[in-house]
């Protein structure tokens, strides 16, 4: 059967996209942002799983108002980088899992979430800069990618009570899958971070760690945080955060007390362009091999 | 019974609710055209009769050509979609946000190299920090387009 082998989080702040593509990465202010990625590159080229199941906000480019889906999964062959205005970023086009996509979108249905089913769109930064973060620039991405877009760009979005609970539906999902993958899901957005009004900039690093602690040891707690905390504390887009707690709820020791997760590699800088950089590994311990 | 809108009493912040987006469908939409090469062109080369193609309020549309993103939120705006505006014109989004706060852009890197923005005294309106109202704008950028007018 499929299993998640581990989980990763991190910001997918677009400007850590134009930094890579434009060669600016050891430049003094972007320098230490990239130095929080170093272990995670190789620790990727160690771990690379079959798939990767990457929830992610779309920024305004697949979905615009005329649509705007809850939770949307991606079930397509593959997937274009998006123009966001720039042109399109020049990294590879992202192969998806569409069997293994279907899969889970069967099962999560019959969950009871409601999802919407995706067989053709563009990736932004929201996808691709975690990619790039954790794989560097390869001229083909290490596996395949299922994105798995959830709204927080318009309120209401969802609570994070409920990504969470998403999150134990998907690891239903992929451990119903006949064939035996290693899975990873990654939970990308925020960490706290205003892009608008007169309240722009804000950054908040006692909120952040406390998230960090939380969703590490108490991922429960962190799951009742509800949404005017993040937008008070946070910033109006912290709520980006909602997004971890997908990856979170996937994690084995949420459905089985008696597992455990090892949290691999920390990171936390202030700032990149607007945002604080949050970044996280946990893997499931049962699965991963001996302590480094 | 009323909508539960528990934030609406954050300084400096509007929220993109079911509300907001009603009021800036056009606008928005009008963004997300700015996603295609030939649309940007067509949108630099007359702006004023490219923003005629939308069914957009007047308001709308002389926020847009003032390149007032506060005002383009006010209207029904949103970030994630104006960024399209920013990104036809060749700015950053570090170079948007800030122009929302009345602060030049290098006092606005400046605050962020410095640890942003803090929370204290701006989670709640009627605080006395940088975010309320009664202390914009909040920076010397702001002032001279206060002088602008003024003269």
């Amino acid at each position: 059967m499929a299993h998640i082998t581990a989980s990763v989080y991190t910001s997918h702040v677009p400007a850590i996209g134009a930094a890579l593509d434009l060669g600016k990465t050891q430049e003094p202010y972007w320098q230490p942002v990239f130095q929080g990625y170093e272990f995670s590159k190789q620790w990727m080229k160690d771990n690379t799983p079959d798939v990767i199941f990457l929830v992610y906000n779309d920024h305004a480019t697949a979905f615009s108002l005329d649509m705007i889906p809850t939770f949307a999964i991606g079930t397509a062959a593959s997937y274009q980088p998006a123009d966001e205005g720039w042109g399109p970023r020049p990294v590879p086009v992202v192969q998806g899992h569409p069997e293994l996509a279907a899969h889970i979108a069967q099962s999560v249905i019959q969950q009871d979430f409601d999802l919407t089913i995706v067989n053709k769109m563009d990736v932004d930064h929201g996808l691709t800069v975690p990619l790039s973060l954790m794989c560097g620039q390869p001229d083909v991405w290490p596996c395949p990618v299922i994105p798995f877009a959830v709204n927080v760009v318009q309120y209401p979005v969802p609570s994070g009570q409920r990504c969470f609970n998403l999150g134990k539906a998907i690891r239903k999902a992929v451990e119903s899958y006949d064939e035996d993958l290693k899975v990873q899901i990654w939970g990308t957005g925020g960490m706290s971070h205003q892009l608008q009004g007169p309240r722009a900039g804000l950054i908040n690093r006692e909120f952040d760690n406390a998230f960090l602690d939380k969703l590490i040891h108490d991922p429960a707690a962190a799951a009742a945080i509800p949404h005017i905390d993040y937008v008070r504390e946070a910033g109006s887009e912290g709520i980006e955060l909602v997004m971890w707690l997908i990856a979170r709820g996937a994690m084995n020791d949420v459905a089985d007390p008696s597992a455990s997760t090892r949290a691999r590699h920390r990171f936390y800088h202030v700032p990149a362009s607007n945002t604080a950089v949050g970044h996280l590994i946990l893997e499931n311990q049962y699965l991963c091999g001996t302590d480094l | 019974m009323s909508l539960d809108k528990p934030y609406l009493d954050v300084p400096g912040t509007t929220i993109f609710d079911a509300e907001q987006s009603r009021r800036g469908y056009h606008l928005n939409q009008f963004c997300m055209s700015l996603m295609q090469a030939s649309n940007r062109e067509r949108f630099k080369s007359d702006e004023r009769a490219y923003l005629d193609e939308w069914a957009m309020s007047e308001e709308q549309k002389q926020a847009v050509l003032a390149r007032d993103l506060n005002r383009c939120i006010a209207a029904g705006g949103n970030i994630y979609f104006l960024a399209k505006i920013g990104a036809t014109d060749g700015k950053s989004f570090q170079q948007m946000a800030g122009s929302m706060t009345g602060m030049t852009e290098d006092e606005y890197r400046a605050m962020m190299v410095g640890g942003g923005r803090s929370v204290e005294g701006n989670r709640v309106i009627g605080e006395d920090g940088d975010a309320q109202a009664h202390r914009q704008p909040q920076g010397s950028a702001g002032n001279n387009n206060n002088k602008k007018k003024g003269s």
